[in-house]
């Protein structure tokens, strides 16, 4: 239930933001997230942007997990 | 987000479970996934088999659905029977059983019942509807209740006044605080609901470790997100410490969501909720506050609500507590399957019950 999937914003109107999920649109509201901007990625809950996703907070944890790879290989 | 290959996941996840097992070593643990989506992650990747023996998964009270008790079942039926009042409400909601109906039954008898994905269809059903009472069931924790909150203040801004709301949010730190506070339910570490935190941030869950001395990790929903947090669990119980930490840094910032609390608590005040199988339990739940009660349908709509009567044999308050697993009872994928379920913890694909059947089993040990 407390299920969330990201999207990107392609357009806000005030309280209104056009969101892409998978190559489909959607409308919803920015109105939890009022410092949501066009081209933030942002998590999605029951129509409502609730949080922007940290870009570089991202990128580290797949680096790490990545990184984990080499260990794999190394323990062997 | 993560984009790996599956040979990276593979790769990944064995150094995970071969630091896990390391870290265990010998000794048996219990962590509790506290949210409903966290339960159906581990079950789907199959991490349950994956872990050591000696290092058990257990579900906790962090499925709304399951934790919604009879009683508010028992009121939304009453209500969608009245010829005036339209009921709203997430699927999920509707095969739950009451006391002696389900909101499903009801709809097949005629009532008017119409699932909605969001706080906002609700809104645009009551604004198309003028004759009819439109009464939301909202129903869900910290991520949710917040939309609930923002169609209030939406419904008061366009003067709507046939919009109503029938809150059972619920709060998963007290609920967590009860749990330890009973005794019965022995953790070793708390995996934390990674969507509730991008709401309410790290602060609430402070009393773990403080108070508890129980390590505690907010984690994302991707298999590796998982293992990695099971992971920095397994540090902390090796190094005997209780901290809590962040596992899902790219989605909950320390703060969470001040927007999102500032709209909640606008509308919304802290009070006593009961959880099923968990009682009443202080300050866990929320209620309209006065300025808005005029969306309030308990204090609006008057209504006779049938005597709540529980599933004798259903044990959901336990499985809901961490103390049974749900093969030990007795209606198991016998009298109690998700076509037909008896208790909540069947209902929702996030119950735990409804895991178990659907994945299979996967080691427990009590
Ligand atoms: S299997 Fe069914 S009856 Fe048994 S505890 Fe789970 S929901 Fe209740």
């Amino acid at each position: 239930m407390c299920l969330a999937v990201p999207g990107k914003i392609l357009a806000r109107q005030d309280m209104l933001a056009t969101i892409e999920v998978g190559g489909v649109t959607r409308n919803v509201s920015v109105m939890l997230l009022p410092e949501a901007q066009v081209g933030d990625f942002v998590l999605m809950h029951a129509g409502f942007a609730v949080q922007v996703i940290d870009e570089e907070e991202a990128k580290k944890t797949l680096a790490l997990f990545k990184e984990l790879e080499q260990y794999a290989e190394h323990d062997k | 987000m993560l984009s790996m290959t599956n040979e990276e996941v593979k790769k990944a996840a064995a150094f995970f479970t071969r630091e896990i097992e390391k870290l265990a070593s010998g000794r048996s643990l219990r962590l509790m996934e506290v949210c409903g989506t966290h339960t159906v992650s581990i079950f789907k990747s199959g991490i349950r088999q994956l872990l050591p023996e000696n290092v058990e998964l257990v579900s906790g009270p962090g499925c709304p659905v399951c934790v919604t008790p009879n009683e508010y079942l028992d009121t939304a039926i009453a209500y969608s029977r009245k010829s005036d009042v339209m009921i709203t409400t997430f699927g999920d909601m509707l095969k739950v059983p009451g006391s002696s109906s389900t909101l499903a039954k009801e709809k097949a008898q005629g009532s008017d019942i119409r699932i909605v994905y969001s706080s906002l269809e609700a809104l645009e059903i009551a604004a198309k509807n003028p004759g009819k009472k439109v009464i939301f069931l909202a129903v869900g924790f910290e991520t949710t209740a917040p939309t609930a909150a923002a169609a209030i203040l939406m419904a008061d801004e366009a003067h709507l006044t046939n919009f109503y709301v029938l809150s059972a949010h619920k709060l998963v730190p007290p609920a967590l605080r009860a749990l330890l506070a009973s005794g019965k339910s022995h953790v070793d570490g708390f995996l934390l609901p990674g969507h509730v935190s991008a709401i309410i941030g790290l602060q609430p869950y402070d009393f773990l470790s403080k108070e508890y001395h129980i390590p505690g990790v907010v984690a994302g929903f991707e298999p590796l997100d998982i293992l990695q947090a099971v992971y920095m669990l397994m540090l902390q119980i090796h190094d005997q410490t209780a901290r809590l930490e962040n596992q899902y840094s790219r989605i909950v910032p320390k703060e969470g969501n001040p927007s999102a609390c500032t709209i909640l608590s606008q509308v919304y005040q802290q009070t006593d909720a009961v959880w099923r199988g968990l009682g009443k339990i202080p300050n866990s739940g929320m209620s309209i506050r006065e300025k808005y009660q005029a969306f309030d349908a308990l204090l609006n709509i008057p209504i006779i609500v049938e005597e709540t009567k529980e599933a004798s044999q259903c044990q959901c308050g336990k499985v809901l507590r961490g103390l049974l697993q749900p093969s030990a009872c007795l209606l198991f994928g016998k009298a109690c399957r998700p076509e037909h379920p008896i208790g909540s913890c069947m209902v929702s694909v996030e119950g735990t019950c409804a895991a178990w059947y659907k994945y299979g089993a996967g080691r427990w040990q009590v």
